[in-house]
């Protein structure tokens, strides 16, 4: 753990920016605002009672951004994101799509989602075609393109197997691909990688990012891990729950290109400081459930440590 | 034990042998009783009447019977009867069922307008294959649209739960009456049987759908005329196969009351006629081909779900 405060007299400030990355960030701005969410709120009403699940949200994104949204656990990142790919529907506000309001799903929005969702019945590269078809094209054109996307991340090998056959991170390059074959103007991911063990998430991390520097492709990415978000994001989107309120938004001053080593930069380290004083704060002590003393079950002199 | 662990899958060894006693295992209890004198055989099939001129060869009377008549026979000094014990005329040994279901197919049928067995058989299948053929027309559209939208499944659910209670065979006179006494009725009867039971157990394995793939689909721009086609039905597939195999089995059971509706016909004809005549070898001769068939039918099938379900997980699991 590192307490901000007592780190806070070695650690430069989350805030500060080196010149490269100061003039990344402007570059960035200076791009056309793919998405805006206005005053977005949700409120669940179900037989137990409403549960306001997302209230007064207000963000945008500019093309080509790397957008992380970090929150504890039922803060609202999935409804966020399911009301931003249109399988939710929203109780107020709006969700600006390069300036059109967006209602339902539709192939500018992909989505990755946590679980494998690729089709079972249809192979790998039927999978990728699946997008292309369903919007009226051609089938020899869809295998081409589908073809192109899984050469890609190095699954043209495995075109022709199922889902089944592969393992947890080639199903979600499959899924990436599946959603990028459809041209969206921007990627939606809910913990696309939370089920994958820690050596194949780091890969995909580093392969999402060189994904995402090749093609046109803005993407919003929810994640719990903190390392994750710092690691991948330009700017990071803090949320608090109960209800799920805009805590910060976070312009990563770690920078590009990344690499794992750079966890342990001051930058990274102020930044995830910070990020822990936010989710601390939100979180509260008192939702915090203190566990209780066990009890010792074994000879006083068998220690262990 | 090893074999006895939870879930634990078992070798192909062991699947095949102890699938293989799942039959030799009753197969083995038959021969028991009827080979070993000692177990059951209630009765003394006469060899020889002796004195007692009631009595004839091949007659089957109870034990205590025949041994009150060779003690009399003997207080009186007369030829007691001999006999051997022997089963009940409706238990026929293994070999006397093997030997008539044999015979069954190479001896022509003892009387002019009789009918082979495979004939009687024949004419059953069509019976099951229309009926089954004609509630999945009307079942299985139906159950998935119930189990895809609510507002259908609210509007056809009730009704078929009453329905399905109601006995097939109840309709029998009914469906006579309309249809006539030929194969009309007999196929209703199997429609009546099946269809409720189909529409909601295809309604509740389309319900089962994970709702994820729909999302998926519907975030790839998928549009909700297309889902149906596109995501529902291949997703649920390989469980409607299922479905449809285990209701196949049901329709088989309807099959002898509906053959007896109106004039009896098929193999329901075979079996009535040649239990009327005593010909018991004959009748489960009879029975038995209904399983082998059944169970021929179904394995077929379950292997063909092998080819046009490659990517079924369960398949892994299940025979
Ligand atoms: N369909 C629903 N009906 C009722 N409440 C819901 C529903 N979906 C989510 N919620 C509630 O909304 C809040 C936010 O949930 P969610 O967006 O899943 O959080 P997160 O993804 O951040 O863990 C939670 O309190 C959750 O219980
Ligand atoms: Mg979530």
């Amino acid at each position: 753990m590192n307490h901000p405060a007592a780190t806070a007299a070695t650690l430069p400030s989350y805030l500060d920016q080196s010149d490269a990355v100061r003039a990344r960030f402007d570059r960035m701005k200076s791009r056309e605002t793919i998405l805006e969410v206005e005053h977005l709120g949700k409120t669940f009403k179900s037989a137990s009672g409403t549960t306001v699940a997302l209230d007064d949200i207000n963000f945008s994104t500019q093309r080509r951004e790397f957008l992380c949204v970090v929150g504890p656990s039922g803060c609202g990142k999935s409804t966020l994101i399911r009301i931003l790919a249109g399988l939710e529907e929203k109780t107020s506000g709006q969700v600006l799509l390069q300036d059109k309001p967006v209602s339902g799903p539709g192939r500018d929005r992909g989505m990755v989602f946590q679980g494998y969702t690729l089709f079972p019945w249809l192979t790998v590269k039927k999978n990728v075609m699946f997008g292309l078809e369903v919007n009226g094209t051609g089938a020899s054109t869809a295998e081409r393109e589908a073809l192109q996307w899984l050469q890609l991340v190095g699954l043209e090998k495995f075109a022709e197997a199922y889902p089944h056959q592969l393992s947890g991170g080639m199903k979600q390059r499959a899924a990436i691909v599946r959603a990028l074959a459809n041209q969206p103007r921007i990627l939606l991911m809910d913990e696309p990688f939370g089920a994958l063990d820690a050596q194949t998430r780091a890969r995909m991390q580093a392969y999402l990012l060189e994904i995402w520097k090749k093609i046109d492709i803005t993407i919003i990415f929810i994640t719990h891990d903190l390392d994750e978000a710092i690691f991948l994001g330009d700017r990071i989107l803090v949320l608090s729950p109960h209800p799920g309120r805009v805590q910060e938004l976070i312009e990563v001053p770690v920078p590009r290109p990344r690499a794992l080593m750079q966890c342990i930069t001051p930058e990274f380290l102020a930044t995830k400081g910070r990020l822990e004083e936010l989710i601390h704060q939100s979180t509260g002590d008192d939702e915090l459930e203190s566990y209780p003393a066990v009890a010792r079950l074994t000879d006083v002199a068998d220690n262990v440590e | 034990m090893k074999l006895f662990q939870l879930h634990r899958a078992l070798s192909q060894r062991a699947r095949l042998s102890i699938g293989v006693m799942s039959f030799v295992l009753p197969i083995a209890l038959w021969s028991i009783v009827s080979y070993v004198p000692a177990v059951w055989h209630p009765q003394v099939l006469i060899t020889d009447p002796g004195s007692a001129d009631y009595l004839q060869v091949e007659m089957r009377m109870d034990r205590a019977a025949f041994d009150a008549e060779v003690a009399d026979a003997k207080a009186e000094d007369r030829a007691p009867p001999q006999g051997i014990a022997s089963n009940p005329i409706y238990l026929p040994s293994p070999d006397e069922v093997a030997t008539a279901f044999y015979r069954s197919f190479t001896t022509p049928p003892p009387t002019q307008d009789g009918v082979w067995l495979h004939q009687s058989l024949w004419h059953s299948i069509k019976i099951i294959f229309w009926g089954f053929v004609i509630s999945s027309i009307i079942g299985v559209p139906l159950g998935v649209l119930c189990g895809t939208y609510a507002a259908i499944a609210r509007l056809f659910e009730p009704f078929t739960e009453f329905f399905r209670y109601l006995p097939a065979p109840a309709f029998g006179a009914l469906a006579v009456a309309i249809l006539g006494i030929y194969d009309g009725p007999k196929i209703t009867i199997i429609v009546i049987g099946t269809l409720f039971q189909q529409i909601l157990i295809i309604a509740n394995t389309t319900r089962k759908l994970d709702i994820a793939l729909v999302e998926a689909a519907l975030t790839l721009g998928t549009k909700n005329s297309q889902l149906l086609r596109r995501v529902v039905l291949p997703a649920i597939l390989p469980d409607l196969y299922r479905d449809q195999r285990i209701l196949l089995g049901w329709a088989w059971t309807y099959l002898i009351v509906a053959e007896l509706i109106g004039t009896t016909s098929g193999i329901t004809w075979f079996i009535t006629q040649q239990a009327r005549y005593q010909h018991f070898p004959n009748v489960y001769a009879a029975i038995i081909m209904i399983g082998i068939l059944g169970l021929g039918t179904d394995m077929i099938l379950a292997q063909l779900s092998r080819r046009l379900f490659p990517w079924d997980r369960s398949l892994a699991k299940t025979g």
